[in-house]
């Protein structure tokens, strides 16, 4: 008959009383976050939609409005946060492998790409607020120009304060995501770097892979969506 | 839950799936093809939301509830659309699509 210690080897530190094993409790928080996700996939559903019926009453003022986002530093930011979901894929394949070392460093590569993305946005809204397109008592659209470079009538000025309401409400939310997920990686990495993740645990690691790359496709649709309206023009 | 290793070559390649859809998607839009801009940049958009959530979210590798879940939002999402889409139509605010 065998001992009680070889019937009950002893449970990993991370599983909780009642769960079954590790791979029960980890499907129950994969589950948890992902419905934490769907939750933020209606919050900025609904935004995305109140965009998208502005855009159709106003289109000629969101073009206007919309060329003066700089194009350029639009598409390097989705490269730079493309790049940091590879590097935070890499940090939770590393925990999968055990390569623990290799964990702490693309968890930090992740911060600092995360880190570039949020300094060009800076760089972009200090062109807004020196351009006076933050919506409120100083908007002015004289930086604004329509085809031909002429200044845009009144009703259209008006109308492109709605497209930068929007614009500084989709795009602060997104940042506001990055600035929760950077201190939150942060503390990943140091628990990593004490060692707490191996191939049999590594949830803290998987779920806030899913928030950053959530965080990712936000960014997808918003850069076509804010950037390239009627580049074409 | 099969604890499923995706090998380093699958992320490499949805990696460079997504910067070669992000030329594209800027590219194509300094192109004018009429009605068709604006769906061809929201496919792109879709697309590479698919490879991220696929490969990279480790979707594909899930069980089927965590599909249903997913699945389940995003119908919902298109039902909320499709509905405040229908009234603003119906009303005439936005004229006629494609007019």
């Amino acid at each position: 008959m065998s001992s009680a210690a070889e019937a009950h080897p002893p449970a990993h530190p991370a599983l909780a009383h009642h769960f079954e094993d590790l791979p029960a409790q980890r499907e129950a928080s994969t589950l948890g976050m992902w419905l934490f996700l769907v939750n933020e996939i209606m919050f900025f559903g609904g935004m995305l939609l109140a965009y998208g019926i502005y855009r159709e009453l106003h289109y000629p003022a969101f073009v206007h409005a919309s060329h003066h986002l700089d194009m350029r530093l639009g598409a390097i930011n989705t490269a730079v946060l493309i790049c940091s979901s590879l590097t935070m894929a890499m940090a939770v394949h590393s925990a999968a492998v055990g390569r623990r070392r290799a964990i702490v460093v693309y968890l930090l590569l992740t911060i600092a790409l995360g880190s570039v993305f949020l300094g060009i946005k800076t760089k972009e809204y200090l062109d807004k607020f020196e351009a006076h397109l933050v919506p409120g008592p100083h908007f002015s659209a004289e930086h604004l120009h329509d085809e031909n470079g002429s200044p845009l009538p009144a009703g259209e000025a008006r109308e492109a304060q709605i497209f930068y309401s929007l614009y500084f409400g989709l795009t602060g939310l997104h940042a506001l995501h990055m600035v929760i997920g950077i201190p939150i990686l942060g503390v990943v990495a140091l628990l990593a770097h004490r060692g707490r993740f191996g191939p049999a645990y590594y949830t803290p690691v998987e779920l806030t892979g899913l928030y950053w790359h959530f965080v990712d496709i936000v960014w997808i649709f918003l850069f076509p969506l804010l950037y390239l309206i009627g580049r074409h023009h | 839950m099969s604890e499923h290793v995706v090998p380093v070559r699958v992320y490499l390649a949805v990696f460079a799936a997504l910067l070669v859809l992000t030329a594209v998607t800027a590219g194509v839009a300094t192109v004018d093809l009429g009605i068709w801009n604006t769906p061809v940049a929201l496919g792109i958009a879709v697309l590479k939301a698919v490879l991220v959530i696929l490969f990279f979210m480790h979707v594909k590798y899930s069980p089927h509830l965590i599909w249903i879940a997913i699945g389940a939002a995003f119908f919902w999402l298109l039902t909320f659309f499709a509905g405040t889409a229908a009234d603003y139509l119906s009303r005439g605010y936005l004229g006629t699509p494609g007019s």
